[in-house]
């Protein structure tokens, strides 16, 4: 009975550690969440959402510039990468075996693991030295590449959990393989490849050092990708290592757009991928 | 599927019973009447169709057996209907025997006017169709009933032989002739065994009770 | 002889130069039940998916051999010297496990045949062909007032029947069935043995089953494969009470399998 009532205390104790450890793992987390909402939130208005920066000293202006820009940026990085991605994850979870499926799936991985830096170098060598000058184009071309390795990886990962019996059944009925893929396959894993973009986008929408000799950034309204744009992140970057206390405050308020932004991107695929 | 095939199988069980009551009913109407016409369609035509008849329900209680490996009441109806017809495939053989008898008999004059017997004949086939009513309507009462019935038989049975005897010791001429008649009464009360034990296999399939052997008494079961 | 729907000849199949089935011959009759049954890894699964080259789709699969598909006496189909998907179409598949289309409802889960292949159906002719199909697997009354609902929330027996239906609405001379039952319980077993029974005036069954009780239930013909060959092949009846290969009565015994 004592031995019993010990190990009763012995499973308690170890419960309560286990807990409290959970606990202070998110404690960084609700800290930095804390103080970018109380340091952003008093910035944030109508008007920092729709309008272009003012030169410093004059009070008011906004972000528009760096709002636009990053919209286009995800949606060129998605553009260049999903549909190749797809196709590449489709792939590999159709011909999971193979010498092809070796190496793509390797260098998928490497991919993955390449400093962000390193991506816009690469970038810069491909798209902004032959130009000979600064794009938005570039910027795009460096997250797309960013973002492949993850689409490629959710696809294949999705795919795979897709049951063999679905994609023999299409076939048992007298379907082509290509309408297969197309019409039971992709369909069956649709949330969770789009739930793999989503964190996808959540994942680059942040990214500033591939940008930084890329995109570059542009304190005006732009709209032609051939032309330098400025980013979120590029632009509290800007901002925050800038001597101007105003422009500290401003890179606070960008801060926690793009924080909960991406927060509720992760949310969102959190949700999706429940159903 | 499986309902469907016995219950096809009980019609055809039903069908032989059916037919070899008749066979009875024939070779004593034969022996009356002086019917030879009647006593050979006994021999020549239901007898063999009794014996195809046997075969086939063997085969169906089989196959029944082998590819729905019945329990319960289901195994117990089939067990019974398989020794059932072996009973009405053995009740058909002793028809038989009654008309070849009969044949004999119906050639030369009586040894006695026929009272008894025709007695003895209708209770044996009342037993018999007693006995298979009784399995069509899953009827344990009307069963018991046929058991019982077995002593009247019986009953009739001593009678005829005791007569026979006086007759024969009076007149050893009658003898050959006596000893038939004396044949058709014994293969009579043997039907009525027969009946006896369907009606026991009856009541094993309605109420899964053992009656054989005098245990029919109440208050007693296996 | 009995009217033959399929043939096949010398067929041998194999994976990966192990061979699974070896050079069987065997006369599909129409319109009757053909139970396969054997124990597991004896072939049988393969040998029906020879019959509408699913077997090809596995990696390093082969086929050799011929398997005929008599439409009628002047029409036969060579099934490997045509496309394979034309075969599919003629030869339904019904598969272990329940596997309804997730992303379609229930009545573009009878339809997918038509849907998936891009084959324009009219309202009124889909809609037709919707409750014949649920009608003849008696799902009908179950789902008629949800058809557009999503045929993954039927339970089991009833998503494995919408599968029957599925097949049965591209109208196929032959429906194979590789073990139907194995993932459902007894009521949803003895329902879909009972339909199987209904089918077998519109459509040649053929059914796999390790189960011997469920072959001696539902067949008219039964097969028995041991490693690969086929020993032992005649009518449900005889082969269950007088077999004459001591390998099946081995098996019907349980003393192997």
């Amino acid at each position: 009975m004592k031995r019993y009532l010990f190990r009763i205390i012995k499973s308690k104790i170890i419960s309560v550690i286990l807990t409290l450890i959970v606990i202070l793992s998110t404690i960084p987390f609700l800290l930095v969440l804390y103080f970018i909402i109380k340091n952003g939130i008093s910035v944030i208005n109508w008007e920092f959402l729709t309008s272009l920066p003012k030169p410093v000293g004059e009070p008011g202006g906004g972000i528009l510039n760096a709002i636009v820009g990053t919209a286009m940026l995800v949606i060129m990085a998605l553009i260049l990468s999903v549909p190749f991605g797809i196709l590449v994850g489709v792939y590999l979870a159709e011909r999971s075996e193979g010498r092809i499926a070796f190496f793509s799936r390797l260098v998928s991985e490497i991919l993955q693991g390449v400093p962000s830096i390193v991506i816009g170098i690469i970038a810069y060598l491909w798209v902004v030295k032959p130009m000979g000058h600064f794009s938005a184009l570039s910027g795009g071309v460096a997250l797309g590449i960013m973002m492949l390795p993850l689409v490629i990886k959710s696809t294949e990962e999705i795919l795979k959990l897709i049951p063999r019996e679905i994609k023999e059944a299409s076939l048992a009925l007298g379907v082509p393989y290509y309408r297969t893929i197309l019409k039971v396959i992709i369909p069956a894993g649709l949330s969770g490849i789009l739930t793999g973009i989503l964190t996808g986008v959540a994942r680059i929408a942040g990214e500033t050092a591939p940008l930084l000799f890329t995109a570059f950034g542009n304190p005006f309204l732009n709209f032609d990708i051939l032309k330098p744009i400025s980013a979120m992140p590029l632009l509290i970057f800007t901002y925050a290592v800038s001597p101007y206390e105003e422009w500290w405050a401003k890179a606070w308020g960008a801060s926690c757009i793009l924080v909960l932004f991406v927060l509720s991107l992760n949310i969102i695929t959190r949700l999706l991928s429940r159903r | 599927m499986f309902y469907e095939k016995l219950n096809k199988l009980k019609e055809k069980i039903i069908e032989q019973g059916n037919l070899v009551e008749s066979m009875i009913e024939k070779s004593i109407r034969g022996l009356i009447n002086k019917d030879k016409a009647l006593l050979l369609e006994v021999i020549q035509i239901d007898e063999p169709r009794t014996n195809e008849a046997e075969i086939e329900i063997d085969e169906m209680c089989i196959n029944l057996i082998a590819r729905f490996q019945p329990t319960a009441q289901d195994l117990r109806t089939i067990i019974m209907i398989l020794k059932m017809n072996n009973d009405l495939e053995r009740i058909a053989d002793m028809a038989e025997n009654i008309s070849e008898s009969a044949l004999f008999l119906i050639e030369r004059p009586m040894v006695k006017p026929l009272i008894d017997l025709p007695k003895m004949a209708e209770e044996t086939m009342r037993m018999l169709k007693d006995s298979i009513d009784s399995f069509i309507k899953n009827d344990p009462k009307l069963a018991k009933s046929v058991c019982e019935r077995d002593d009247v038989v019986d009953a009739y049975r001593d009678q005829i032989l005791r007569e026979l005897v006086t007759y024969m010791i009076s007149d050893p001429t009658t003898i050959e002739r006596a000893l038939h008649l004396e044949r058709i009464s014994r293969n009579l009360e043997r039907i009525a065994d027969l009946a006896t034990n369907i009606g026991e296999d009856v009541i094993y399939i309605v109420e899964g009770k053992v009656i054989k052997h005098g245990r029919y008494k109440e208050g007693e079961g296996a | 002889m009995s009217d033959i729907v399929l043939k096949t000849e010398n067929l041998t199949a194999s994976y990966d130069e192990h061979i699974v089935v070896k050079n069987v011959n065997l006369s599909i009759i129409r319109n009757k039940i053909t139970a396969i049954m054997g124990p597991s890894g004896c072939g049988k699964t393969t040998l029906i998916r020879c019959f509408n080259r699913m077997h090809e789709l596995s990696p390093k699969a082969k086929v050799e051999g011929k398997v005929l598909l008599i439409e009628n006496s002047n029409e036969i189909i060579d099934v490997y010297s045509v496309d394979p998907m034309l075969v599919r179409r003629k030869i339904g598949m019904v598969f272990q496990k329940p596997n309804p289309f997730p992303t379609m409802s229930i009545y573009e889960n009878v339809i997918a045949g038509y849907i998936l292949n891009g084959i324009k159906l009219k309202k009124s002719e889909a809609d037709e062909i919707v409750e014949e199909s649920l009608k003849k697997v008696s799902l009908w009354d179950e789902v008629k007032d949800r058809l557009r609902k999503k045929g993954t929330f039927l339970s089991g027996g009833q998503q494995q029947r919408l599968c029957i239906a599925r097949a049965l609405a591209m109208k196929p001379d032959i429906i194979l069935l590789d073990e139907p039952t194995s993932a459902l319980d007894p009521v949803a077993t003895a329902k879909i043995e009972e339909l199987i029974e209904q089918l077998k005036d519109t459509v040649t069954i053929v059914i796999v089953t390790h189960n011997v009780g469920q072959a001696g239930r539902i067949s008219d013909y039964v097969a028995f494969m041991y490693l690969g060959e086929l020993v032992e092949y005649g009518p449900t009846d005889v082969i269950f009470t007088r077999p004459s290969h001591e390998k099946t009565e081995e098996f019907l015994t349980g003393k192997i399998g």
